[in-house]
């Protein structure tokens, strides 16, 4: 699956540490370019401290994370973002009194440029860019199949529709690397079926590289080229999925071995 | 009115081209905008799919299976087919594989224009089983880059294909529209069949010319209506509105964005010819009644109140009585605050002439729309009469019949009670079907099929499918659609099958609305987990019991059916589903099919037994089956006899299972 020399996220010997806990334990993985990527690991493993270490919202306190080769270690969310990442949250995150639309439009943000007064006055080459980035964010709702409530406040769409907004907005900011903080919690079989069309879609039309956390074994099985499998803040295998599904320190993690 | 010399629909095409020519033929909403193209574009992307067609070998005489939602380039893709000497073959988008199988392989297909990665999926499929499909076009490739299948075109190559075609056969297009006659057939339409398997009517293009060109110098329609084209594209009417009425009359019609959106691009189009059936006339009266009771009730009220005086207008008017004094004087005010204002709403503002046909509609539906003045009427036709045969003229309105006949359609009634029909309209018979043929055409006649008989004004009225009326064993009259439609009027029953032919009584098994009845449950904090669940409490079956005694009560008006009132019904554990053969895509009961399917339960119902256990298949979409289990309750009903109110027998006394 690595297409280039460089993988495109490297993560090396990282950890992260709040006050006593070890969250993140010398955590080291790549991620190439155009894998679909699943972290897997039980309660409290480390998956979700891992994505917000890739994403800027955390700094691990050792290892370095290098982006399409270059060490972004120290990079604050906004830069990450800046460089191509985006990613969706364990629990919706979405501006509940806008618009599906707007929604969207939010993660056009950072490519949007122009001054305050032409966008004031919608006039001239804002205009022209608004129109383009519409354009842009209506292939999006075509692709997600949301078109039928694009005018619809987000706040009022079941959690199925609000999850599938939610990888709308990230996908309007074009990123090169996708992050998923279980994108099928909570949903029914419909819905996840769904969501995993969508997520193979992603990857398979727009040559999106995604990482994503899931507790379901059956999704995660059927749609990621690699799994990775973290436990007490460790990666503990990481391999196809048969390979980690048949591996005995992931058995272990799941069923409950006493650690030394 | 069009040139008499044009007698194909290409030739009208390229004549459109240039009466018409910057005028908008066809719209369709992608990306959120409205995209449109006029009558000289719609030729030319016809022309293109034409030509690349010609390239890939298309002969006269070869037919095209079109599948997918309404969209502008699978209206081209029909033109582009007929322009060839050769037949679109329309398909039902939601057909499972077998079915498209049958049809594809019955018609000889050796071509496939279809929408997207979901139809192409099917139609590979198909080809597998059917080798004489050769070449299968998709118009939007998204999902479709790594097919690698050789048989596989996008519809862009094809035309592009048409473009170096075109270079080296100059005229060729042109030459092969004027070699078109009038008599070739324009369509095969595979009817969705109640029994058996599909049928392919062929329609020439001289009976759809003919009965497009009459339905619109009756109607008074004119280049520029408005229509929305959002029913299935194999379904004749669809075909007629959107496609030959369209080319004939020169208007535009308009491709919703998806089947998700229909309501709201509705409201965006406004069109001023609508076709509904009735259960999407309820749909929008439901999405709209839904917002009204959750508005603050100063306005509620206000809706109300003047939904009362326009529904009382409505009924004068239907019955030409005088409207009285007091609604006259309000109805300016009922116009300016709420009739003009919710037909906005529902993009009804600009309606001039709706249609509901198929089935029989509610009263108060139609009582609905027609007293907030969008003028509903109902007509009657069938794939075999080129979709038309009767419709009702403008204020001569009436809820339960279908009109007089259009000008050039004669129609009479057999000694049986059975329709026949004559007109240009008529088809030129079952496509590889000789025996189907001659048993529907009887020389220039065609038997309907249906039961039905002229009133006092000329209007026909259809009572039910000639076959299907039957005689109790009493040898009291029993038409079961006419009780069916009765019983699906409650908003609480969606599908209802009535069986009584040589029985001792009528016996009903009824589907419950989900939604409605569900709602119901919930208000009542009655706990359920599932459809079949839900139909089988005893508190639903009182419910349902209830709409049944209000049924027998209201037969009662009828002295020829009164006879004929339901005495034990049940509420079945499944939705009857098409997917499972048990109604037909347009939602017509299989009565053959359920009589077998249901054999037990009918036994049950005419015997003593207050429950009895069932088993049954159900089919997925892809193909895949399931057995469900549950046990059905039996229940019994009032019936009424003319003189003394309920029957003094017991056993037709009411009792609900506990």
């Amino acid at each position: 699956m690595n297409a280039g020399p460089t993988p495109l996220l490297e993560v090396d010997e990282v950890s992260v540490r709040f006050g006593a806990v070890q969250a993140l334990e010398g955590v080291s993985l790549e991620i190439g370019r155009g894998e679909i990527v699943a972290i897997i690991g039980p309660n409290g493993a480390g998956k979700t401290t891992l994505l917000n270490v890739v994403s800027g919202f955390y700094h691990p306190s050792e290892g370095h994370i290098r982006f399409e080769g270059r060490d972004r270690t120290h990079l604050r969310p906004y830069d990450v973002a800046a460089l191509g990442v985006a990613r969706t949250f364990q629990n919706v995150a979405l501006f509940k009194g806008m618009s599906v639309l707007d929604n969207i439009m939010t993660g056009r943000l950072l490519k949007m440029r122009g001054s305050f007064l032409l966008e004031a006055l919608h006039w001239g080459p804002a205009r022209r860019q608004e129109l383009l980035h519409r354009e842009f964010v209506e292939r999006i709702i075509d692709f997600l199949e949301i078109e039928s409530i694009r005018k619809a406040p987000a706040g009022k769409l079941p959690y199925g529709l609000q999850k599938r907004v939610e990888l709308a907005r990230a996908l309007a900011a074009e990123p090169k690397l996708l992050l998923l903080d279980e994108p099928m919690a909570g949903m029914n079989v419909e819905e996840k079926e769904d969501m995993c069309r969508f997520i193979l879609g992603v990857n398979d039309e727009f040559g999106t590289t995604i990482a994503l956390i899931e507790h379901d074994m059956s999704v995660v099985m059927d749609i990621s080229h690699r799994v990775i499998a973290l436990d007490y803040g460790r990666k503990i295998a990481d391999g196809t999925p048969d390979e980690v599904r048949a591996d005995q320190a992931v058995i272990d993690a799941y069923l409950g071995v006493a650690h030394a | 009115m069009l040139d008499p010399s044009l007698d194909t629909f290409p030739k009208i095409a390229l004549a459109n081209a240039q009466r018409f020519a910057g005028r908008t033929a066809i719209r369709e909403k992608d990306l959120g905008i409205w995209q449109s193209y006029t009558w000289s574009q719609y030729v030319e992307q016809a022309r293109l799919i034409a030509l690349g067609l010609a390239a890939l070998g298309f002969k006269r005489g070869d037919k095209t299976a079109v599948v997918g939602d309404n969209r502008p380039a699978l209206y081209w893709a029909m033109l582009a087919t007929q322009a060839l000497g050769g037949v679109p073959v329309p398909l039902y988008q939601d057909s499972i594989e077998k079915e498209l199988e049958y049809i594809v392989a019955h018609a000889e297909a050796r071509f496939a224009v279809v929408e997207d990665q979901e139809q192409v999926d099917k139609m590979l499929h198909v080809r597998d089983q059917y080798p004489g499909l050769e070449h299968i076009v998709y118009d939007d490739p998204r999902g479709l880059r790594h097919y690698a299948d050789p048989c596989l075109l996008s519809l862009q190559e094809l035309q592009e294909r048409g473009r170096k075609f075109a270079q080296d056969n100059p005229g060729y297009f042109e030459r092969e529209v004027a070699q078109g006659r009038g008599e070739d057939t324009a369509i095969i339409a595979y009817t969705s069949g109640t029994t058996g398997q599909p049928k392919g009517a062929m329609l020439s293009h001289r009976n759809l010319i003919a009965t497009a060109k009459s339905a619109i110098a009756r109607e008074g329609l004119t280049a520029d209506e408005e229509v929305m084209a959002y029913l299935p594209m194999a379904w004749i009417g669809d075909h007629m509105f959107s496609f030959s009425q369209s080319m004939v009359a020169g208007f535009t019609t308009n491709c919703p964005e998806s089947a998700a959106t229909v309501l709201a691009d509705l409201k965006e189009i406004g069109p001023t010819y609508f076709f509904a059936p009735p259960r999407i006339w309820e749909n929008i009266l439901t999405s709209v009644m839904i917002r009204v009771e959750d508005s603050a009730w100063p306005k509620r009220r206000l809706v109300h109140f003047f939904l009362d005086v326009a529904r009382r207008m409505e009924r004068c008017r239907l019955a030409h009585r005088p409207i009285p004094l007091r609604d006259r004087l309000l109805a300016p005010l009922g116009r300016l605050l709420v009739w003009g204002p919710l037909r906005d709403n529902l993009g009804m503002s600009r309606i001039r002439i709706a249609y509901t046909a198929g089935e029989a509609i509610g009263p108060e539906l139609f009582e609905f729309y027609r007293s907030l003045g969008i003028n509903v009427k109902q007509l009657y036709g069938m794939t075999e009469s080129s979709a038309l045969i009767c419709i009702q003229a403008d204020g001569d309105v009436k809820l339960d019949t279908v009109g007089p006949p259009l000008p050039g359609v004669e129609v009479q009634v057999n000694p049986d009670g059975e329709v026949l029909y004559r007109s240009p309209g008529v088809f030129q018979g079952y496509y590889k079907n000789p025996e189907a043929t001659a048993q529907t055409l009887e020389g220039e006649w065609v038997h309907s099929g249906d039961a039905g008989f002229f009133d006092k004004d000329g209007h026909l009225k259809i009572i039910d499918r000639a076959r299907d009326v039957g005689r109790l064993a009493n040898g009291t009259l029993f038409a079961p659609k006419y009780l069916e439609n009765k019983l699906k009027f409650s908003p609480y029953v969606k599908e209802a099958v009535c069986v009584g032919d040589g029985r001792p009584y009528v016996a009903a098994l009824l589907n419950i609305d989900l939604a409605s009845v569900g709602n119901w449950a919930e208000r009542r904090g009655l706990a359920y987990t599932s459809y079949a669940d839900l139909a089988q409490k005893p508190e639903v079956y009182e419910l349902i019991r209830r709409e049944v005694v209000r049924v027998n009560r209201s037969l009662l008006e009828d002295e020829a059916l009164r006879g004929a009132q339901i005495r034990r019904f049940l509420l079945l554990h499944k939705e009857l589903d098409p997917d499972d053969q048990e109604i037909t895509r347009t939602r017509k009961v299989r009565r053959g099919f359920i009589a077998r399917k249901y054999a037990p339960l009918i036994e049950a119902l005419y015997g003593g037994a207050e429950s009895v256990q069932v088993e049954a298949q159900v089919t997925y979409e892809d193909g895949r089956t399931a057995t469900v289990r549950a046990a059905v309750r039996l229940s019994e009903a009032e019936t009424f006899t003319p003189a003394a109110g309920p029957a003094a027998a017991g056993a037709h006394v009411a009792r609900t299972p506990a």
